[in-house]
């Protein structure tokens, strides 16, 4: 089999195992369809790991499959282009979503919509991939707005609870606010460079430098300044930065494996993703790097407080995912893009162990989701507590550990800034660096340390994962081999894979065909200075500002937790007004369900029931029948077949003919 | 012979199949007229299907012409032909014919035989409306199209059908009689022709042009509908039978848009331009203030017909903003709103049918009883929400492009459908088909039989084929569009 066909083949064996499983479920049976769609993942999976060696081997690609539309000059072709950031993408988000699937066989097992379930997650599989892969914007929002959809579909798996399809409705359109954005930049691109093409764009990317647009009368501004902040705003939807950030911890909604393979590893960062691949158009603008640079400072700080109280072990995650999205984006607006997707690489293994590791405790703890009523957990749940403990440990980067290799060249990348907001955005990554210790391990320490508490769990369906509630007093067991055995899968690389992979992706050529940085940001260029060795890295870590910080964060999460249970409480009440501000999460939910969400139904009745109603049905169209009626009425009156009346009439017209006539000139 | 006058019989086999199938009909036994119907629908479909195969794709002029005299006196003669533009929608209009056959197999238990008759009928007048080359002609076909459509909604109609005929009427006398005037005006300044590809040629000076422009307005903003003389078609769509309102949104309102491409722009190019600032505006208001209006529908029909008036301003944007992609942008739009506005209708009337309520708040957790129609349901809405892949996406993404290229803002004001079009369209699946149970109607339900999967399987396969592969629909329209485009900006001072 050719290169080509392969390419091919990533993409469309799972579509393949998504429609069978999706549309022929009924007939091949539960096993059927997992069988089906795992098989699918793990060819794709497999061609992922052949492309990567090809490209490896210097064999880059980049050509259309067929042409999807051609208009006004405009060729829009569906194609690939396979180069080493492709690869890493296709490769994670393969890897990921097979170790997904293994885990929903065990996680999903007595779900009645088990097939549906394969379906929709294999179906995202193709969307990422399609999205990764993609050669041109067209195919890039394609992806971008299907992997959308299949979120959409699988935040609102549970179609009976409320609260679901509520979360799902408000992932989509918050979503389609980035998208709104993300249009309009493919818009402009489209405008000014007579073309979608990726290659072709980025060539045309020195002349949109020059150019500038007149968005408001007398204030001109670059072009590409415009261009980028736009394609970021999309950006800023699909991975969840401030202030769309608020439809992620609702995601937690769904199923826990798509938590982990959508709303953490890979779909989040498909923004991540885009703004590296656009990484010759952003290196252009100074403006749009550093509104990244600072919506990403914001994102990584302020929503990682937020991970700090929550109880439902989903949330603790998904606030963490936040943050380290925004620390992904603070690497980019730093014109780090290596440094961002090998960020994104080490979290989405990671984070995807931290998520169906919590999985994994939601079915150990017989579907209870709140840490405050777990603890103890070590010992019921062992591979799990060790595979958490390794994924904390990541998370918080502690050196040698996956997440201490990816982070902490993102606070050097930004120490070594100088693009206008990075001082502020070093304070936050390394501020963030303690809340993230704080609050992973608040969770570590209260799921599997301490006094066993399972049992005092309220009973209170809305937190539940699934629907059967029964046995709660029954002690937590560890989960079945095809739980547990992802969680292990993806603790190597978080073990593993920072140490094995800084020095190719950041300080190797690996990125340099598809990675283009300018010659003003050096900031990647002094570390490879310094950097000697992945081991004395590590080394040198434990004598560092974040490693103390991180440390320090450990240790109150153990004091407070473990050691002193009571002081959060007395901590709380002294400090309850910032408390009840982070309780209601900044209040962002409470201000767009008054003002945008009852905004557009007070606008929109008024416009139906003034516009509509009044103003066109009342006024014009009833107006003028009751017109004519009007002045039917008063013609009426002239035919009253009284011959006098007529005759009146006529000297009269006479009359005034007469006159007429008379005083012509 | 049939090869000779392949338009001829796109229009006249089903009116005379339609003939047949009233003769045959009887209220005893309605069996032979509803498979007579489908055949006469069927073979109407398959003599279109020529018309693309053999349809030359590099010529702009006009093709597969027919002529004959008809009234010499007035040199109004039976002049028929189709370029790139039109072809496509007579065959939209003989395909969704067939649907909506199949859509009132078993729904309509009355008058079988007429109903069938009356949208065979009605796919025969409209084909002619597209294929007529001479004003007089496409004036007939035009006026007399709204005869079946007046019966459908009369006799088949919900019980306020009254009030929406009148409002119907209303509206489309003035538009038709200002029409004629300019039909008229143009008959003698061209020395006597109703050849509408002479007056395309024929030079006016710019405020003769502008009066042309505005009375064509008229009567074309009122069929489209655009703002704000619109409010007859919530109203129509409310009261027509399901068939009734799946022609109406699929074929009638691109009568409308089809008039400008064909009368409006090629006989005023300069007016055109010198107008086009407010058919932007009355555009970009339809998508926005509409957009608004459908948010906060309580009736399934009525929201649907919203958002086909917003989607339609997609389609005057893309004309009047004049540039390739949009022009062709607005064509896929109206086709693919063919498919998406009557999949849509087809889904509320298989609802309809069961429970006998539009009503969003009588429904919720449909999924539940009806999966099947569930995943149907969904993926038309997605359509209507302009997701790629499905067709719904193409028009808009192409239209966007062309007005991001006009003007910025432009572009900033028509995205806007991307929120609110997902808002209204979602916000309505939410409530309908997602949820618990909602009540006993919603948890008897039974899901779609055999004959509901096929018609909305096949409008699934077209809503996902246009959205997957949209080449062959520009492919045919590019050498049209682009003479139009250029006759346009020629103009003729």
């Amino acid at each position: 089999m050719d290169m080509h066909s392969l390419y091919l083949v990533v993409p469309l064996a799972p579509l393949a195992g998504a429609l069978l499983a999706g549309l022929f479920g009924k007939t091949i049976g539960r096993s059927g369809a997992h069988w089906v769609t795992i098989l699918g993942v793990a060819v794709a999976f497999a061609a992922s790991l052949a492309i990567f060696q090809d490209v490896q081997a210097g064999h880059s690609y980049n050509g259309s499959v067929y042409t999807w539309l051609e208009s006004g000059g405009l060729k829009l072709e569906v194609g690939f282009l396979i180069d080493p950031l492709t690869t890493v993408m296709m490769l994670v988000v393969s890897f990921v979503s097979l170790m997904v699937h293994i885990y929903t066989i065990g996680y999903m097992a007595e779900d009645p919509g088990y097939q549906r379930f394969f379906s929709y997650i294999s179906l995202f599989t193709f969307s990422m991939l399609m999205l990764v892969m993609a050669n041109n914007f067209v195919q890039l929002f394609f992806g971008w707005e299907a992997v959308g959809l299949v979120s959409y579909l699988l935040i609102g798996f549970w179609y009976t609870r409320p609260t679901a399809i509520h979360a799902n409705l408000k992932a989509f359109l918050v979503n389609r606010v980035g998208d709104f954005g993300f249009l309009l930049g493919i818009g402009l691109i489209a405008a000014y460079c007579g073309s979608l093409d990726y290659v072709q764009v980025f060539a045309k990317g020195p002349q949109l430098a020059s150019m500038s647009i007149e968005l408001f009368a007398g204030a001109p501004w670059m072009l590409v300044s415009v261009i980028c902040i736009c394609l970021f705003i999309g950006a800023m939807g699909k991975s969840a930065q401030f202030p769309l950030h608020v439809w992620l911890p609702d995601s937690m909604e769904g199923p826990t494996p798509i938590s982990a393979l959508i709303h953490a590893a890979t779909m989040v960062t498909a923004g991540i993703f885009m703004v590296s691949r656009m990484s010759p158009l952003f290196e252009l603008s100074e403006a749009a790097l550093s509104f990244v640079l600072v919506i990403g400072a914001i994102t990584a700080l302020f929503m990682g407080f937020l991970g700090m109280i929550q109880n439902d072990i989903k949330r603790v995650v998904a606030y963490s995912t936040l943050s380290q999205l925004g620390y992904m984006t603070v690497a980019l607006g730093a014109s780090a893009y290596s440094v961002a997707i090998f960020h994104l690489m080490t979290h989405a293994f990671f984070k995807a162990l931290l998520f169906l590791a919590a999985g994994s405790v939601i079915i150990g703890c017989h579907h209870n989701q709140d840490i405050r009523y777990m603890g103890g957990l070590k010992k019921h749940m062992p591979v799990t507590w060790l595979t958490s403990l390794v994924g904390s440990l990541a998370l918080i980067g502690f050196p040698f550990f996956a997440g201490f290799y990816s982070k902490d060249s993102i606070i050097e990348a930004v120490a070594l800034s100088h693009t206008p907001g990075a001082g502020f955005a070093y304070f936050a990554v390394i501020a963030g660096v303690f809340v993230t210790a704080f609050y992973s391990f608040r969770m570590y320490f209260l799921v599997f340390h301490g006094e066993e508490r399972y049992d005092q769990v309220p009973h209170d369906p809305a937190h539940h994962d699934q629907h059967h509630d029964a046995h709660h007093v029954q002690a937590p067991h560890e989960s079945p081999l095809v739980v547990w055995l992802p969680l292990v899968l993806l603790a190597i690389p978080s073990l593993v894979i920072g140490y094995l992979c800084i020095k190719p992706m950041l300080y190797g050529d690996y990125f340099a065909a598809a990675i283009v940085v300018g010659p003003e940001h050096h900031a990647l260029a002094h570390m490879k200075e310094e950097f000697h060795s992945s081991f004395l890295m590590a080394l040198h870590g434990f004598s560092q500002l974040p490693f103390i910080l991180a440390i320090s964060g450990v240790a109150l999460a153990w004091l407070f937790y473990l050691k002193r249970p009571d002081l959060p409480a007395s901590i709380k009440k002294t400090f309850q007004p910032i408390y009840t501000l982070l309780d209601n999460k900044y209040y962002f939910d409470k201000f767009n369900e008054w003002f945008f969400a009852g905004g557009a139904r007070l606008l929109g009745r008024g416009l139906w029931k003034a516009g509509d109603q009044v103003l066109i049905d009342g006024v014009l169209v009833n107006g003028s029948a009751k017109l004519v009626g009007w002045v039917s009425a008063l013609v009426r009156l002239y035919q009253s077949g009284q011959i006098y009346r007529y005759a009146f009439s006529m000297i009269i017209g006479v009359f005034v003919l007469l006159t007429l006539w008379m005083h012509r000139v | 012979m049939i090869a000779a006058h392949l338009l001829s019989f796109s229009i006249w086999l089903p009116i005379f199949g339609a003939l047949v199938v009233l003769a045959v009909g009887s209220d005893k036994n309605p069996a032979p007229a509803r498979v007579l119907a489908l055949l006469v629908a069927l073979a109407g479909f398959l003599v279109t299907l020529p018309l693309y195969a053999g349809f030359d794709v590099a010529k702009s002029s006009m093709q597969f012409v027919e002529a004959a005299p008809w009234i010499q006196n007035y040199n109004i003669s039976y002049l028929l032909g189709v370029d790139g533009i039109s072809v496509l929608f007579i065959l939209l209009n003989s395909f969704i014919t067939i649907v909506v056959i199949l859509a009132g197999w078993r729904v309509i238990e009355k008058r079988v035989a007429q109903y069938m008759a009356a949208f065979l009928i009605m796919s025969g007048l409209m084909n002619g409306i597209f294929a007529s080359l001479d004003a007089m002609l496409f004036y007939v076909f035009f006026e007399a199209s709204l005869i079946p459509m007046y019966i459908i909604i009369g006799a088949w109609g919900g019980p306020n059908r009254v009030y929406a005929a009148f409002k119907f009427f209303l509206y489309t006398l003035a538009g038709s009689l200002l029409m004629l005037i300019a039909l008229l005006y143009l008959f003698l300044q061209s020395g006597g022709s109703f050849n509408i590809l002479v007056w395309h040629a024929l030079p006016l000076p710019l405020n003769a042009q502008i009066l042309l422009f505005l009375a064509f307005l008229v009567a074309f903003a009122v069929k489209v509908p655009m703002w704000p003389v619109h409010t007859w078609l919530p109203d129509a769509h409310v009261e027509a039978p399901t068939g009734g309102s799946v022609v109406l949104a699929s074929i009638m309102l691109k009568l409308g848009a089809y008039g400008f491409i064909r009368f409006s722009l090629p006989i005023a190019p300069d007016a055109s331009h010198a107008l086009s600032g407010m058919m932007i505006a009355l555009s970009l208001i339809a998508v926005v203030y509409i957009g608004f209006v459908a948010l906060v529908q309580t009736d399934m029909k009525k929201l649907i017909a919203y958002s086909s008036i917003a989607h339609m301003g997609f389609v005057t944007l893309g004309f009047f903003i004049f540039n390739q992609i949009g022009m062709e942008g607005a064509l896929v739009q109206m086709i693919s709103h063919g498919f998406v506005a009557g999949a849509m209708f087809l889904c509320v009337g298989v609802m309809y049918d069961r429970m006998h309520s539009r009503m969003i708040a009588d429904y919720g957790g449909v999924v539940n009883t009806m999966p099947k129609f569930a995943a149907f349901f969904v993926l038309f809405a997605m359509a209507n929400a302009g997701l790629p892949a499905t067709s719904g996406f193409v028009g808009e993404f192409m239209v966007v492009l062309g007005a991001v290229k006009f003007n910025f803002w432009t572009g900033f004001f028509a995205a806007t459908t991307l929120i609110l079009g997902a808002a209204y369209t979602l916000w309505m699946v939410k409530r309908v088909v997602f949820g618990a149970v909602a009540n006993d109607h919603v948890a008897q339900l039974t899901d779609i039989n055999g004959r509901e999967f096929l018609f909305l399987g096949v409008m699934a396969l077209c809503v996902l084929g246009m959205g997957l592969y949209p080449f062959p629909f520009t492919d045919v329209m590019h050498a049209s569009v682009d003479h139009l485009l250029k006759h346009v900006a020629a103009g003729k001072l």
